[in-house]
């Protein structure tokens, strides 16, 4: 096979691994609460899984120093002083893996006070894998091809 | 593509044969780099607020791993102000050849320690601290001024830059990833070099002086010990020195044979998969570790991370590599064949650094007015909010890093196995092992 052909089938192959719709799982919303506590640098729990449309409230709660929650992605943020409680509700309308932050420096190691919440699957996770694996096969045609 | 030479450009010519720009931008450089170790001094001891912390391990490790090494290679070497005061104290001037030398014991590097283990072993030393040095000011002050005192006693005691060639952290990984820049420092005629009397590049002239990085420029192949400092270009009597534009990873189509450049490869790979996990991941239990230096969990941690970077990560490619029908050893197979790691592990960096310098540029905004965190507001950005920046582009970005280093690693496994005259298979399988750890950690 011509190569440039098959480095054209191959892109081609990865933009629909990379961009083509998925099934989305139908699956009733359901209103979820999460209380999050937070510690210098760490919350508890530190992975939320959500489904898409959920109505999410998370209650954070700062056991030490004044803490903030920021969502990645929804742009969503909240503070708590020390053993006070705050709520944080919003529609999980995004589906993927979104990071948690601190939004309040809160000691030495602030900026990586992380978690991680999955709104639904991680397509992209598995898009990315699905991708890499085509990259590979890729790579091995090529090669046979010019041997 | 062929190799497009800048030199001929008469305007890039003289800017790097003339000492004026570079010095210059060494100044600049170094004072900047004398207030970073001032600002983590005597500044907040808030890392997020501290010239020190934001403009270090933001704004420089942004400029170095995501343009200055993978564009430019040791470009940031050719400007590094740390062996500055070392190199004028030796030298007795701060620009040309002086007549008097001053008198210095200017001995050679033993034999030993010319290789790089010791690059190998500082930038370990760093690695496990780093949790600490990245977010504590005075700790980053203190090291920044240990290098640079290094740097000043190494020059008093070693010829040339020992401590940037034996010794350097980030000089070691610069000259590995150097390899894979579009961008080289080579001669243009072989037989030129071979007839030249003194070989003025290599030991110095009036022109200026002898190669600073211990190379002889006649015999350069690959990038990884030039530091480009274009004394050659300056020395050399017969203009057979060119700066040349290049295809990317050229050096990697001749394998490394060396096992200090094949165990910087793990290291470096290892590194950016540790921090991904353990900084990047929602597991508090490993920055707890990693931070809480001295303490029983972080030995364990620095237990882990040695061991993930000098028995797992090589062991696995060994195990890979070792049933091969080959005339060349194990050690020789691995040091070659770790070759193809190379550009994997500086997109993993580049992966990591995204998610981590995207997050927290916008403390730049803030510390640029407020450098010291006394609560000045110099050009009045201080009370600039923290917000991440482009967080719905990080990961594609990474995403298209990680499997393009994968493609890169795996085009270069491809021409170190044809080389050794083995198959590739087992060092692209091992590289999209890797790369699926990778993106499980940061997506």
């Amino acid at each position: 096979m011509n190569p440039r052909f098959s480095l054209l089938l191959f892109v081609m192959a990865g933009l629909v691994v990379a961009f083509a719709p998925l099934p989305v799982p139908a699956i009733a919303p359901q209103a979820r609460t999460f209380r999050v506590d937070a510690r210098q640098y760490a919350y508890s729990p530190s992975e939320l899984k959500v489904n898409a449309g959920d109505t999410v409230t998370l209650q954070l709660v700062s056991t030490d120093v004044v803490h903030g929650l920021y969502v990645d992605g929804y742009d969503i943020s909240v503070e708590a002083d020390p053993g006070q409680t705050v709520t944080l509700t919003f529609t999980a309308d995004k589906p993927g893996s979104f990071r948690f932050r601190c939004n309040v420096t809160c000691g030495a190691m602030h900026p990586f006070m992380i978690g991680k919440m999955t709104v639904g699957t991680n397509n992209w996770l598995f898009r990315s894998i699905g991708l890499a694996l085509l990259a590979i096969v890729g790579v091995i045609v090529s090669v046979k091809q010019k041997a | 593509m062929t190799k497009i030479e800048l030199t001929r450009n008469t305007f890039i010519k003289n800017a790097l044969k003339s000492r004026y720009p570079q010095l210059a931008v060494f100044i600049v450089m170094l004072v900047g780099y004398i207030f970073a170790i001032l600002a983590g001094l005597i500044g907040t001891p808030v890392g997020s607020h501290n010239f020190s912390i934001v403009f270090v391990w933001i704004a420089w490790w942004a400029i170095l791993i995501l343009v200055a090494v993978p564009f430019f290679g040791r470009g940031w070497c050719a400007v590094c102000p740390i062996p500055l005061p070392g190199e004028w104290l030796q030298r007795g001037a701060v620009l040309g050849p002086s007549e008097k030398k001053p008198k210095w014991l200017n001995l050679r590097v033993p034999k030993m320690f010319r290789n790089i283990w010791l690059q190998n072993i500082s930038f370990l030393l760093l690695a496990l601290f780093s949790s600490v040095l990245l977010t504590t000011p005075n700790i980053t002050g203190i090291v920044l001024a240990a290098m640079l005192f290094a740097a000043i006693g190494l020059s008093t005691v070693f010829e040339r830059r020992a401590f940037c060639r034996y010794l350097c952290p980030v000089g070691g990984f610069i000259g590995l990833y150097s390899q894979t820049a579009p961008i080289e420092l080579r001669i243009k005629d072989k037989q030129i070099c071979v007839t030249c009397e003194g070989k003025p590049c290599y030991n110095g002239s009036q022109a200026g002086y002898g190669c600073p990085w211990d190379v002889f420029p006649g015999g350069l192949t690959k990038n990884t010990y030039c530091g480009l400092c274009m004394e050659c270009i300056r020395t050399c009597p017969h203009d057979n020195i060119a700066v040349n534009l290049r295809p990317f990873s050229a050096d990697l189509a001749k394998p490394s044979t060396r096992m200090d450049e094949a165990f910087k490869a793990f290291i470096m790979l290892g590194s950016a998969i540790i921090y991904a996990g353990v900084l990047l991941g929602p597991w508090g239990t490993f920055k707890d570790a990693a931070y809480n230096v001295g303490s029983g969990t972080w030995l364990i941690y620095a237990a882990a991370f040695l061991a993930i970077i000098f028995v797992v990560l090589p062991g696995l490619f060994t195990l890979g590599i070792l049933d091969m029908k080959n005339t060349l050893s194990l050690k020789q197979r691995f040091a070659s064949l770790s070759t193809a790691l190379i550009p994997l592990g500086l997109m993993f960096w580049v992966a990591f650094s995204l998610s981590f310098v995207l997050t927290n540029a916008s403390y730049i905004v803030a510390a640029l007015s407020d450098p010291l965190g006394l609560g000045w507001n110099l050009f009045g950005t201080a009370n600039t909010a923290w917000q991440p920046m482009l967080t719905a582009l990080l990961a594609p970005a990474q995403t298209l890093a990680l499997v393009g280093g994968l493609i890169w690693s795996a085009r270069t496994a491809q021409k170190a196995a044809n080389e050794v005259k083995v198959s590739s298979i087992p060092v692209i399988f091992y590289s999209l092992i890797v790369t699926f750890i990778m993106l499980w950690l940061l997506l």
